[in-house]
């Protein structure tokens, strides 16, 4: 197994190079992947809102964004630049400190649950061992900020949409959680890294699409269902909760809702991307691929291309994925609260139990091709 | 001191400060709603906790169970009955205060001198990290498969539980609702939950 692209170890060998101590290296490491990403993330959510109005007018036939920009591009920087200057509103009898703290945290575990996604073999903040497990985890935080929000904003709309978000979040991570553990079984790790690797053996043939093509639905309903777009977007549905529990919210405080929202849909596009359509690689096997022209797989320029190649892969198929998700918005009715909590507990959930079951036997009758 | 040792030795003191004061500002808070949110702040800085002791396993596992799953519901308890009325004063208020708060100190008095008399074994088993998950699902389904297994069972009896105390009596024969002249006999039809004639 070839190591590729270390960027870590060629930053901290020529930091100590300069003549500083190995550990004020590896200090002045990680801040660097962190900021990298964070950018990454705040981008990802421009050019998402971007889509998002563009791919809307013509669902509409409008034109869209024009002015602000060539095709409008810069238009999500001035949203964001308009949410940055409004006046910052905490209603007269809201509860000013969880009113407060509520978007905080439903922001904070999102940027967080960053940390695993992989855009390469070494290009990830932390290979951590129990990788997907962590993102199921920290995205459990996240009906607590809503919560919080929806109480203090002292406003029945913001009660009951905190109410139905955090209700939503909770049926349908159960299967999410469910589908993931299909893969990890047939994985054998819960790291993405590794999860990713086991994919790409033969170009797109072994992404996990093919053998899980349930869990890769149920995958992605629940995956929109927690990032509260359309058809599920109870918690904010405008004719009945006015916006749930962003009623009373207004400018920067808004925004983090808003940019939690979109880091969100990024961020569950590029966990699709990287569970079940082979995350970095390429359709065509880059080893048999690199071989074809003659040159070997540790020469430094098919590394460069390998590795560049990697991070253009996963970004398109999230984008794909996003460009679905918007077109599902923009051409789907939204579905009522029953409807949306029978078909969490009452078809997802035996649905992905079954695929579970099945996943289980199908490894211990055909270890070969799903991973014994 | 190297860096490593002080940034472990910081995050250690922090987190424990958070769960000593979070936790007695769960008890003592008036505001239930406050405790309840103080309660899931105290639940992460165990996992934190957790964490530096690196068991990332069982922290994810904290966060997921403890935070995620049970003071969500408590949350949803507290917020679907939010009523704001005065609570009736108890009697004796002031004397079952001082008598609880008396059992607590004296546990305490007890669990510290365990701590400080017992010989600790320092330094402890070195952690094994990563491979941490794969020993738990070993445990789990090897030497520790029964309890695990009664756990099991317990949590699907109080399931059950749960689904028979929740569920809304019986079912109505349709043409009972479209009698409109005769409204009182549905109340009157009830039939109890799990009899015989229900069960059919």
């Amino acid at each position: 197994m070839n190591s590729g692209i270390d960027l870590e170890m060629s930053f901290t060998q020529g930091v100590q190079n300069l003549g500083l101590s190995h550990e004020l290296a590896h200090l002045l490491w990680i801040p660097l992947p962190m900021l990298l990403v964070l950018v990454a993330a705040v981008i990802g959510v421009l050019v998402t809102v971007w889509l998002e109005r563009k791919i809307s007018a013509a669902a509409q036939q409008r034109i869209g964004p024009e002015y602000a920009g060539a095709l409008g591009i810069l238009q999500p920087m001035a949203d964001g630049l308009k949410l940055l200057v409004k006046e910052d509103i905490i209603p007269a009898k809201a509860d000013s400190v969880l009113f407060t703290v509520g978007p905080i945290l439903v922001l904070v575990p999102v940027i967080l649950s960053w940390l695993i996604v992989p855009f390469g073999q070494n290009l990830l903040i932390s290979n951590v061992g129990i990788g997907i497990f962590l993102w199921i985890a920290l995205s459990s935080i996240q009906p607590i900020g809503l919560l919080m929000s929806g109480y203090s904003s002292n406003n029945k709309y913001s009660l009951l949409g905190g109410l139905r978000a955090a209700a939503q979040s909770i049926s349908y991570e159960i299967p999410l959680a469910l589908a993931v553990l299909a893969i990890v079984m047939m994985s054998n790790s819960l790291s993405t890294v590794d999860i990713v690797e086991q994919q790409n053996t033969v170009g797109f043939l072994s992404w996990n699409i093919w053998r899980q093509p349930v869990g890769f639905i149920i995958f992605w309903i629940c995956a929109l269902a927690e990032c509260e777009r359309l058809p599920f977007d109870l918690p904010e549905a405008e004719e009945e909760l006015v916006a749930g529990y962003q009623t009373e919210y207004a400018g920067m405080k808004f925004a983090l809702f808003y940019l939690a929202g979109y880091i969100n849909l990024v961020l569950s596009a590029l966990l699709v991307s990287v569970l079940y359509l082979g995350g970095w690689g390429f359709p065509i096997s880059i080893d048999w691929f690199s071989s074809l022209l003659g040159l070997s797989i540790s020469n430094p320029l098919v590394q460069i291309i390998a590795g560049s190649l990697g991070i253009v892969m996963t970004i398109l198929k999230a984008y794909l994925l996003v460009f679905l998700a918007i077109l599902l918005r923009w051409t789907t009715p939204r579905v009522r609260i029953d409807q949306l909590l029978d078909l969490g507990w009452k078809f997802l959930l035996p649905i992905s139990l079954v695929n579970l079951l099945v996943t289980a036997s199908l490894k211990l009758a055909f270890p070969m091709t799903f991973g014994g | 001191m190297n860096i490593a040792f002080s940034t472990e030795l910081i995050c250690f003191l922090i987190l424990s400060s958070v769960i000593v004061a979070g936790s007695l500002a769960v008890v003592l808070l008036e505001n239930i709603v406050y405790s309840a949110f103080l309660l899931g702040g105290v639940f992460m800085a165990v996992a934190g906790l957790y964490l530096l002791l690196n068991a990332s396993f069982v922290a994810a596992a904290q966060i997921l169970v403890y935070v995620g799953a049970v003071n969500v519901l408590i949350l949803f308890a507290i917020m679907l009955v939010n009523k704001k009325e005065k609570l009736k004063p108890i009697e004796g208020l002031k004397i079952r205060k001082f008598i609880s708060g008396g059992v607590c100190g004296g546990l305490l008095l007890l669990l510290l001198r365990v701590s400080i008399t017992t010989k600790w074994n320092l330094p402890g088993p070195t952690s094994i990290g990563e491979e941490a998950t794969e020993r738990i699902g070993e445990h789990l389904f090897t030497d520790y498969l029964l309890p695990f297994e009664l756990a099991s069972i317990l949590l699907l009896m109080a399931m059950i539980g749960a689904i028979v105390l929740a569920r809304r009596d019986v079912s109505i024969p349709t043409d009972d609702i479209n009698d409109f002249k005769d409204q009182k006999s549905l109340s009157d039809k009830k039939i109890p939950l799990l009899s015989e004639t229900s069960l059919k």
